[in-house]
């Protein structure tokens, strides 16, 4: 074999990842997903979508965010010196835009006129009604059933912006059965559709696509913390469900051994109760959505159904770079319970007067875990992705309390 | 008999026969083991020319209602892939001439390994696979080894595979080309008669195979239209459909579930006879 001199130069041009990724779609979609693979090849090196993405990023978005230090948490946990990435002050109220802005120029390059997307807690889908109430195009979101139930704020967000909202009845009615439905409507509109997968998974191009879109995070990090610190951190830890934000932190990080990387999967009520999000941590590898990958499924290849108390880590399978990290031992993933993730978001909010979302709170769990025994000069990033505002109904029930 | 030749026998019987196939596919295991093992069984009598047995998915991407919710039955009813493959076998035991052709998603076959469940596929007497989600860009997984093993690999075309992309699509193609006439799901839209006549004359120039078109075709003058302008006529959601309209409310099929669907495919089977 020979040796790696980098982490950064995947995937190979048919889409793999090591073992994992790949194209694994049905005829109908493989002349359009090679196109988009030409258009976005064709775009990454034309200036003017770069020119057009930077504008977008910074007086849309609000790029560059915060880095922000987490003081009185720093000195809660009593050691690693903690910094937020403030993607939750991004339009939209989380690191999803960043993807969906790269993908809606796209779609406008290739004179597709129809967006569709699925979306898990609605952050994903807000942000696409968003651009494409700012693009002008029609927008349809598959979402399922449950997660329509119990993110009643972003349905309605999502209403507002012009799109129009799918409910999708099929398996538990989450995140994956929107998928499918998703990929459905798209086989049968295929010549006009764009199609604007949320996270870093899917047929390639999309996880590599994806990540480059939200590669953003983790390059401003460097910067920031340079700027702020004069040295790398020592350490970057974000919560993973499909993957996109962690990928964004972690991917300009990746070739720096002396970062210390974490992906924090969801353990729902536990990995030993079967009742989790946790692909990698409980996971096989297998091949659903477009792309192998770790899955949790049952020993007939069966997809299980994932479970958290965030829906936006209730997916039952993982980017298929993530799965590639994990198995050359480059990043670190572990999980954490609703219960742990609960405790951190209540503590962010009373301790730095943010209010996280239910999937960086997994986050911040795993970091109340790993700060403290670390010394004061260690340097640990989280990636603050999107903001709580969504969660806090289904928290409070979570906490017994009627509002 | 070999595997290949199996289906290749059957192709020219029809066409002595001057007359297209009729292609019936049903869920291995829908709506549960026994009676979906008599339905199959009754098949060739009542005039299907080749077997598609579906292998049940959790997530069948590419299907509509009818098959999700078919194969959904199935999985509930205990199907396993290792189901799938037993059905075939105590099939293949009474009937050595009828093709079956196992259809479905690669993840319960990655799952049991490529190479044991050929090796099961082999020795119960399957003579060929369409694998919906494995692209010519995914020969190396499981077409070439199927190949190797002696099972026709069948592909799909669909109206979005060009000129330029057909010669790629068609490479690895043995047994018969299958043409999915809609760009869509399974058990929605209805192509025409001229698009697909089209499709199949484009289809002809690439290739020598045999071509079967399925998606969108329901009825007896449906089949007859197909066979007119192809070679074989496939079947699927509406036998799906007919099967579910004679389950009770618990989802257990009725006495004569059995019996209303081989009946319709008796129906379907009058319309390749002209």
């Amino acid at each position: 074999m020979s040796v790696r001199n980098t982490y950064r130069s995947g995937p190979d041009e048919r889409g793999h990842f090591g073992i994992f990724g790949g194209r694994f779609v049905a005829e109908t979609l493989m002349p359009l997903i090679l196109a988009v693979e030409e258009a976005y090849g064709a775009a990454k090196h034309d200036s003017s979508f770069a020119e057009e993405m930077r504008w977008l990023q910074a007086h849309y978005v609000g790029r560059p965010s915060p880095i922000y230090f987490a003081e009185r948490l720093t000195e809660h946990f009593g050691g690693a010196k903690l910094y937020f990435k403030r993607d939750e002050l991004n339009h939209t109220g989380s690191h999803k835009i960043n993807n969906c802005l790269g993908q809606i120029l796209l779609a406008k390059r290739m004179g597709k006129t129809r967006i569709i997307a699925e979306t898990g807690a609605g952050q994903h889908g807000v942000a696409v009604a968003t651009v494409c109430a700012r693009f002008n195009l029609p927008c349809v979101v598959y979402m399922g059933e449950t997660d329509v139930a119990r993110q009643a704020p972003n349905v309605f967000r999502m209403k507002l912006l012009g799109a129009e909202v799918v409910p999708v009845t099929g398996g538990t009615g989450t995140l994956k059965d929107a998928m499918n439905e998703a990929l459905r409507d798209w086989v049968a509109n295929v010549e006009s559709t764009f199609y604007i997968i949320g996270t870093v998974a899917g047929p390639h191009p999309y996880p590599a696509m994806v990540r480059d879109f939200q590669s953003v995070i983790g390059a401003e990090v460097r910067e920031q913390m340079q700027a702020q610190e004069g040295r790398l951190p020592d350490s970057l830890v974000a919560c993973i469900g499909g993957g996109s934000n962690a990928i964004g932190l972690f991917h300009p990080f990746l070739d720096d051994e002396s970062v210390r990387i974490i992906g924090v999967e969801a353990a729902g009520r536990g990995i030993d109760s079967g009742e989790h999000a946790a692909s990698l941590t409980g996971g096989e590898p297998g091949v659903l959505h477009g792309n192998r990958t770790y899955l949790l499924q049952d020993g007939d290849g069966q997809i299980k159904d994932a479970y958290s108390i965030s829906a936006g880590l209730d997916y039952p399978g993982i980017g298929p770079e993530h799965s590639w990290l994990k198995e050359i031992g480059r990043v670190e993933y572990v999980s954490v319970t609703d219960r742990e993730a609960l405790e951190a978001f209540q503590l962010c909010t009373a301790k730095e007067g943010i209010i996280p979302a239910l999937e960086p709170a997994h986050a911040l769990a795993h970091v109340a875990n790993l700060a403290p025994g670390l010394p004061k000069d260690h340097l640990m990033v989280m990636n603050l992705c999107g903001r709580g505002d969504k969660d806090v109904f289904s928290v409070a029930e979570h906490l017994g309390v009627s509002l | 008999m070999s595997a290949k030749s199996r289906l290749e026998h059957r192709f020219g019987a029809l066409k002595e026969a001057g007359r297209g196939g009729l292609f019936t596919f049903v869920t291995a295991g829908d709506p549960d083991p026994e009676t979906s093992l008599a339905l199959v069984k009754g098949l060739p009598a009542a005039g299907a020319d080749v077997i598609e047995l579906g292998m049940p998915f959790s997530d069948p991407m590419a299907d509509g209602p009818a098959i999700q919710a078919s194969s959904l039955r199935a999985l509930k009813a205990g199907t396993t892939l290792e189901g799938t493959l037993d059905l075939a076998a105590a099939f293949r035991q009474e009937d050595s001439e009828t093709p079956i052709i196992l259809m479905g998603y690669y993840n319960p076959i990655y799952r049991m390994g490529v190479d044991r469940f050929l090796e099961r596929a082999v020795a119960a007497g399957v003579d060929g696979l369409i694998i919906v989600d494995l692209p010519p860009e995914e020969d190396e997984e499981l077409c070439k080894p199927a190949i190797a093993a002696g099972l026709h690999w069948i592909r799909l075309t669909t109206p979005t595979t060009d000129d330029a992309r057909l010669p790629e699509v068609l490479r690895n193609a043995s047994g018969f080309i299958y043409y999915v006439s809609i760009m869509g799901i399974t058990g929605t839209k209805s192509a025409s008669r001229e698009a697909v006549a089209a499709a199949v004359t484009r289809l002809q120039r690439h290739s020598d195979l045999p071509v079967a078109v399925g998606f969108g075709i329901k009825t007896a003058e449906d089949v007859t239209d197909t066979v007119a302008v192809a070679d074989a006529a496939v079947v699927g959601s509406a036998l799906v459909e007919c099967m579910r309209a004679n389950l009770d409310e618990t989802g257990k099929a009725k006495p004569q579930l059995v019996e209303e669907v081989l009946a319709f495919v008796r129906a379907l089977a009058r319309g390749t006879r002209g």
